[in-house]
């Protein structure tokens, strides 16, 4: 259900301001969110300055040199440092997106950075991705067949391995679901663009032959068509991918089987 | 508080098997409705400031008749649909059936309001006999 102020506990406060460092010429000011269950009160917002002469380009170079030098309590999450294992997902000036793959010169003024929104914060730039990860783990990413299994491989033209392109690239960082307000409104009963696009990615896999099953799967007026087209994700991810087109296919299918 | 599984959160009570009707319907009202509302507003735009007779005398003619009575039915039940996913979007248990309720309710009085108008001006002729029109030079 909608709710349009944050609930007491959570409202931001400001928090401390770290000191510049000496002798530096290109200093950059990063505002980041930090919140602590151990601490407990109310989120804060803490301010660090960076010399980017002695920094990497990218905002998360920014994060390790903050957690490295300044304030080794600052907690996030990263792993590949490349766009890949979508771990660095976070709100960067006000876009959800990768750490690792954007650039500190992308933002003018001041860095500001919180945790994917409308998620529980298990810590500072950590969200709790529990449901998000359940909500994948209920369409079934698999292959589901129920021929027996060739000798050899489950054959795919390559046509229909095309249709897979823009689909597999998904690396489930959650920048679209939460950056898609029907998410926010009803993630308790919509699957989400992130999930839609993985169970569109295996509706439309020649080599799976449980097709109906997983379009029965999604016929419910939140599971699927909570999705208005905002087009937030779309905008929003990291891979240039568009679960908004996988969403709108899926419905097209919907009714293709009614029709 | 209740013990039970992440899996189990995100299954819900399963799907309903529902909602691609919905969807499709609405598409459907969306569509008709850009035609409809553009031979609406140019049969109510000419209409629009004559005296009740010949406006009533107007209405009694089978295009803007049924123009006006199609955008009627049409439209209201758009409403009931569209207003139906709005409530559900914002609100949620009991104050979203009680919603759904009176939208859907409120949708209807419209749509009986609205037709038995248009009937009313459509069949006046039959009863009344009707002035001449009189077309703007």
């Amino acid at each position: 259900m909608v709710q349009l102020r944050l609930p007491k506990n959570s409202r931001i406060t400001t928090g401390k301001t770290w000191p510049q460092p000496e002798g530096a010429s290109r200093i950059r000011k990063l505002r980041i969110y930090r919140w602590s269950p151990e601490e407990g009160g109310n989120p804060r917002m803490d301010t660090y300055f960076i010399d980017q002469d002695k920094c990497g380009p990218m905002v998360l170079d920014a994060l390790i040199k903050i957690k490295n030098e300044i304030d080794p309590t600052l907690t996030f999450r990263r792993s590949c440092r490349e766009g890949i294992c979508g771990s660095c997902a976070m709100n960067i000036d006000g876009v959800n997106t990768l750490a690792c793959t954007w650039g500190l010169d992308q933002v003018k003024g001041d860095v500001t950075i919180y945790p994917l929104p409308h998620m529980p914060v298990v810590k500072d730039l950590i969200p709790d991705l529990t449901h998000f990860y359940a909500q994948h783990a209920s369409i079934k990413p698999w292959l589901e067949t129920s021929s027996n299994t060739p000798a050899k491989e489950w054959r795919q033209s390559i046509e229909d391995r095309r249709k897979l392109d823009g689909l597999y690239e998904c690396i489930m960082c959650a920048s679209c679901s939460t950056a898609c307000p029907s998410y926010w409104w009803n993630a308790d009963r919509f699957l989400g663009p992130a999930a839609l696009l993985h169970a569109w990615r295996w509706i439309v896999d020649s080599r799976d032959e449980a097709t109906g099953e997983r379009l029965d799967d999604l016929e419910d007026p939140f599971k699927l068509y909570r999705c208005h087209t905002i087009m937030n994700c779309a905008k929003t991810c990291p891979k240039g991918l568009n679960p908004s087109k996988a969403i709108a296919q899926i419905k097209h299918k919907m009714v293709e089987r009614q029709m | 508080m209740h013990f039970i599984t992440d899996r189990k959160r995100a299954t819900g009570l399963g799907a309903s098997g529902s909602g691609t009707t919905r969807h499709w319907r609405l598409t459907v009202t969306s569509v008709a409705l850009v035609a409809l509302v553009v031979f609406f507003v140019f049969s109510f735009g000419f209409a629009l400031g004559m005296p009740y007779e010949e406006a009533a005398a107007f209405y009694g003619r089978p295009f803007p008749a049924i123009v006006a009575l199609l955008t009627f039915v049409v439209g209201m039940y758009h409403f009931r649909l569209g207003s139906q996913v709005m409530i559900e979007d914002y609100a949620g248990g009991a104050t979203r059936h009680w919603l759904v309720i009176g939208a859907i309710c409120l949708a209807y009085l419209l749509l009986a309001i609205g037709a038995f108008s248009v009937i009313a001006l459509a069949v006046r002729p039959l009863i009344v006999p009707a002035a001449p029109l009189v077309l703007p030079a």
